[in-house]
């Protein structure tokens, strides 16, 4: 975790309002609505399949930040994070197509769902921390999943279900091009919500019960409340990621949802940098490119003596696999604070470029 | 009732491999504090290294197995000193996402050399099956039960009367003390490993021989999460009999599935709905010593 108590020099603020803005300068705040801008054209020049990849960090990102706060601010550990994605995906094909609720309204309530799922899951978390908690989730991860193949009036059972695509006001956002605006929307509205949730008393006392638990129930912050709650939180941002999902694939299948997926999550944000709401979003674009980035190396050394001793072509999915254990190993034993981190570090180059020292 | 008896042999069978492979988890978790998510993946790394050496090079048994041992001996140190050692003292969240990140490489790495599929044992007894008190019984089982109680045997015998295990031992109640003692922590640590890799790569061997060599050898790994916390998570009795309790309780689950409810998985499923149960219960297990806390 980043030690953000270290006060540069250079730090003028005189009060606590201008100390907890969203962003820390007036230049990073139009940077970040640039980024959006330049985003929002983007449909306009890039082929479907880049809109696609961009499409799947809007969904992840969301559930990889909602596994951050539990993670990464409240130091509670969880394995079956995907599981609460997938219920997400589940619950709002179900409210739409059972229920017959609108989706633009399925996707929200199943965010409730899902929260009410993880609040039951996360019980034990207001008694276990640590280790237990992470085999409790663990536990939880292969409950959920076997639900899901179980439940055939939930889930469609092996074969899956269908959701519709998102309408609002009779228009659908059914290609590539329209659901890039809504996880765009969708994304920009979740990291406000989560950066101001940081602001307030709660995300604070969420921080506090990891920095030093016992300190922070000493003063006065109810540990059991802040614990379930932070479960509660991570599931709602699981479900609703899980629904996007659900409404730009239009179908969800019951065997998406694997432990692999989950630890992927956790990869993301450990890439990205624990308890950093920027190092989310960086770390869940790292995931999905390294696919890509693992299918260009297969390109590039096909048809060498290497491609041919290890068969690369046909192993393409086992060398996925490895990769995304081996960057968590090599990001834990070498850059334990993420790519936010290192983000910083470079900034820090830049601002004081020719004296560095 | 000859099934219900029937499931019940299978269960202590099964049982006492959880309690071998739970024992091996609960060593490496005592010496040095991480909890070893990869442990499934050292059970499918000995049996696919013995099933190699036993088809590709066509050793017979009795070489090829102590080769197996001897290499899961040294993976065991190797992967101590270079993944393990540089995370002593971090958060308990890196050491668990290493151990993690292990398991996945591993599983990876050995689709990737042996295929997806199941592959059988050469044939390592004369007869498939014997008799035992009027029972057909696989040979291969009886094997694999009085594997699980000499390896048993052994844990007892080595952490009372041996040099090492009492040092190992000292090292897990406390680690400064052990230190002044004249105890190599390092070699305590990395001893762990080594020890807990290779009774895993038995009881992978074992489960190979009776069900054939797969991937789903690993899942013995996360089975035995219900076994420890049942047991108690730093007590090595308490593995065994939570062992055996899930190997049971799961055979038990199948029948009561089968005859009954008709849910289907349950077989798999029902230990994790043990497991919670336990967290909310007894979160320390029937062994295990209580963390206490006061504020």
């Amino acid at each position: 975790m980043a030690s953000v108590s270290i006060i540069p020099s250079g730090d003028y603020k005189t009060s606590y309002g201008s100390d907890t803005t969203i962003f820390p300068t007036r230049t990073s705040r139009n940077f970040a609505i640039l980024g959006v801008i330049l985003l929002l054209a983007c449909p306009a020049f890039m082929d479907r399949y880049w809109l696609s990849l961009l499409i799947q960090i809007g969904y992840l990102g969301i559930a990889a930040l909602g596994l951050n706060i539990l993670v990464g601010f409240t130091g509670q550990i969880s394995i079956g994070h995907s599981a609460f994605f997938g219920f997400g995906a589940f619950a709002s094909a179900w409210a739409s197509n059972s229920l017959g609720v609108p989706v633009a309204l399925a996707i929200p309530l199943a965010g409730v769902m899902t929260t009410l799922v993880g609040l039951l899951f996360g019980m034990p978390a207001a008694r276990l921390k640590g280790l237990y908690l992470a085999i409790a989730t663990l536990a939880a991860q292969y409950i959920l999943q076997d639900f899901f193949a179980r439940a055939d009036w939930f889930t469609g059972g092996t074969a899956g279900t269908i959701a519709e695509p998102l309408t609002i006001f009779g228009f659908a956002f059914d290609t590539d091009e329209r659901f890039f605006y809504v996880a765009l929307v969708a994304l920009v509205v979740m990291y406000i919500l989560a950066t101001n949730l940081m602001r307030t008393r709660d995300g604070r006392a969420l921080v506090a019960v990891r920095d030093h638990y016992l300190s922070a129930e000493i003063m006065g912050i109810n540990l059991t409340k802040y614990r379930t709650m932070s479960f509660g939180i991570s599931a709602f941002y699981a479900g609703i990621g899980g629904a996007l999902y659900a409404h730009y694939l239009q179908f969800v299948s019951v065997e998406g949802f694997t432990i692999l997926f989950s630890i992927q999550f956790l990869g993301m944000i450990i890439i990205g940098g624990l308890g950093s709401i920027m190092g989310t979003l960086m770390g869940t674009a790292f995931m999905v490119f390294l696919p890509e980035a693992m299918q260009a190396l297969t390109k590039l050394v096909s048809g060498t003596a290497l491609d041919t001793a290890l068969n690369l072509k046909d192993n393409i999915a086992f060398l996925r696999e490895m990769s995304i254990g081996l960057v968590i190993i090599l990001f834990l034993v070498f850059e334990p604070d993420g790519l936010a981190h290192r983000w910083k570090q470079i900034k820090a180059y830049w601002k004081l470029y020719p004296f560095s020292h | 009732m000859t099934l219900l008896f029937q499931l019940l042999v299978n269960g202590l069978i099964v049982g006492a491999l959880y309690g071998v492979v739970a024992m091996s988890f609960v060593l490496i978790y005592k010496a040095s504090r991480i909890v070893n998510f990869a442990q499934g993946e050292f059970l499918l790394i000995g049996a696919w290294t013995c099933w190699w050496l036993l088809t590709s090079w066509q050793l017979p048994f009795w070489i090829g197995f102590p080769i197996t041992l001897a290499f899961m001996l040294a993976f065991g140190v190797i992967l101590q000193i270079v993944v393990l050692r540089p995370m002593i003292g971090e958060p308990i969240i890196s050491v668990i996402m290493v151990t993690i990140g292990l398991s996945i490489v591993f599983q990876a790495a050995m689709k990737w050399m042996f295929g997806v599929f199941a592959k059988p044992f050469p044939p390592i007894f004369a007869s498939p099956t014997m008799n035992l008190f009027g029972l057909e019984v696989q040979t291969v089982y009886v094997m694999s039960l009085v594997i699980s109680i000499l390896i048993m045997a052994g844990f007892g015998w080595f952490f009372k009367y041996s040099r090492v295990g009492l040092a190992m031992r000292a090292t897990a109640f406390d680690q400064q003390v052990a230190q002044s003692l004249g105890i190599s922590v390092r070699h305590m640590f990395a001893m762990s490993w080594a020890i807990s890799a290779m009774v895993s790569a038995v009881a992978g061997v074992t489960v190979g021989v009776v069900n054939g060599v797969s991937s789903a050898l690993s899942f013995f790994g996360i089975k035995v999460f219900p076994a420890v916390i049942l047991g108690g998570l730093d007590s090595v009795i308490g593995a065994v009999v939570g062992g055996l309790i899930v190997g049971v309780l799961e055979n038990m689950a199948h029948y009561l599935d089968s005859q009954w409810l008709n849910w289907g998985n349950m077989y798999e499923i029902a230990p994790f709905y043990v497991l919670i149960a336990i967290l909310m219960i007894k979160p320390y297990g029937l062994f295990g010593t209580k963390d206490i806390e006061r504020v």
